[in-house]
């Protein structure tokens, strides 16, 4: 999704905003609760983020979690002058003070339900999934 | 592949699969050492207690290194100045570690199987870092790692391991890391220090002895020194230093058999102008300091895999 959109303001702006790619799975809050040891991917991010507008993309906001993770990794690079917040779904059910600055869409779901999103490039088709439990 | 094991004692029955798992994990953890923080949170509020009942530096120095980058705490047990100085037998050690709670329990002791007494006694993960002759687990997956990270793929790699085959630790961990990835090894070295029944009869799978160091070294894709101790010759099993470096010292000239731009590995601390040539150890082809680097990495991998997500009863995982 990142590459998406810095391609797009490539072309819209022809301003090439560097890449990267961020881990959180050192950062999660519930480590010591899930039993396992998830696995931990390598971040890459080629470029100092020290003095620069940062922002994270993610596709679906539900708890803030992941989000205040990532903000933890991110200032462990160094310092932003600021970061910013982009996801595609917003689900609500925040379980942290945390807001994004550009949403694709908010989507009302319950707490239950599950939101998937497809992205040609993992998936070969654009799709967002929102999945309902039906009580039994 | 979900981590299973609870402690590190030896990788002889280990999986590819869990071999792999670790070195995925390195990767990742030698990004963390290149960060201008160089720590993260996994094991914050963890105990981590290196005992070493032998000496060592590089080892605990490594492990320290790797348990506070992961923001774990970090206590030392040594040999000298402990009651283990004072005739505290092993089992009262393994208690009070056991009282002291911590979560891993990092241990090097002069006997084989002392890590496994350990861990049968107490709740921490044990994580052997080098028992007798038997095993030295974190250095064969370093070592895996780092010929992984030079060569590629290490299937269909031939590997010499030189020197003191019969009481090395490093050998035998190395050849069931190495193995089960894929690579042939040839070992080398005098007669007398190859265990007489890989050297007569059925050496381990895809393992060969090849007496004739030159003949070992021809094309190989790799070859690793193991330290020479001064006590061998003592002991009657070398003739004289002077030979062995003659026959067996890692020269050059031997060097230039092998493929080219090969790597040079060799566990530490070096007899450098006996079992290595001083050229050699600080030359090009030379991984040595390469291994030193990443054996933090492997080690905050297994500290991560075995401590990372504590103990409690698994809860379903949510996005």
């Amino acid at each position: 999704m990142a590459a998406r959109i810095r391609d797009a303001i490539r072309a819209n702006e022809g301003i090439d905003v560097p890449l990267g790619a961020i881990d959180i799975t050192l950062y999660r809050d519930d480590l010591t609760r899930i039993g396992y040891a998830p696995v931990v991917r390598e971040s890459e991010i080629p470029f100092s983020v020290d003095d620069r507008v940062v922002v994270l993309v993610d596709d679906v906001l539900f708890t803030g979690r992941t989000i205040r993770a990532a903000m933890d990794a991110l200032v462990d690079y160094g310092r932003p002058r600021a970061i910013r917040l982009a996801v595609l779904v917003d689900r609500g059910h925040r379980e942290l003070p945390i807001r994004a600055d550009f949403v694709g869409k908010n989507v009302p779901t319950a707490a239950g339900d599950d939101v998937r999103v497809h992205l040609v490039e993992v998936d070969g088709r654009d799709e967002v999934d929102l999945v309902t439990r039906v009580p039994a | 592949m979900k981590w299973t094991r609870h402690h590190v004692l030896d990788t002889d029955d280990w999986s590819r699969d869990e071999i792999e798992t670790v070195l995925d994990q390195t990767r990742a953890m030698i990004e963390i050492l290149q960060r201008p923080i160089r720590r993260a949170p996994p094991l914050r509020g963890r105990t981590v207690i290196l005992f070493f009942a032998e000496a060592s530096t590089r080892t605990r120095v490594s492990f320290e290194l790797a348990a506070k980058a992961l923001s774990a705490d970090v206590t030392n047990i040594t040999a000298s100045g402990s009651s283990v100085e004072k005739g505290e037998s092993l089992y009262d050690t393994v208690r009070t570690l056991q009282a002291l709670g911590g979560d891993v329990v990092v241990m090097r002791h002069a006997s084989s199987g002392a890590p496994y007494f350990v861990a049968e006694r107490t709740d921490a993960a044990v994580i052997n870092a080098g028992d007798g002759w038997h095993a030295h687990p974190t250095q064969g997956l370093l070592d895996a790692y780092t010929l992984r990270d030079a060569l590629g793929d290490l299937d269909g790699k031939r590997v010499v391991i030189v020197g003191d085959v019969l009481h090395s630790r490093v050998a035998r961990s190395d050849i069931s890391t190495l193995v089960p990835l894929g690579a042939q090894v040839t070992l080398s070295g005098p007669p007398t220090l190859v265990p007489v029944a890989w050297r007569c009869g059925q050496p381990p799978r895809d393992v060969t002895y090849e007496p004739d160091l030159d003949r070992a070294l021809e094309g190989a894709d790799a070859v690793i020194a193991l330290r020479l101790q001064r006590e061998r010759q003592e002991s009657g099993l070398l003739p004289s230093l002077r030979e062995y470096s003659r026959v067996w010292g890692l020269t050059a000239e031997r060097v230039a058999r092998m493929q080219p731009r090969a790597p040079v590995m060799h566990p530490g601390p070096m007899n450098e102008g006996i079992e290595i040539d001083s050229a050699v150890a600080h030359g090009a082809q030379s991984l040595i300091e390469t291994q030193v680097t990443n054996g933090v990495a492997v080690r905050m991998a297994l500290l991560y895999l075995l401590a990372g997500a504590g103990t409690a009863a698994p809860v379903e995982e949510r996005a």
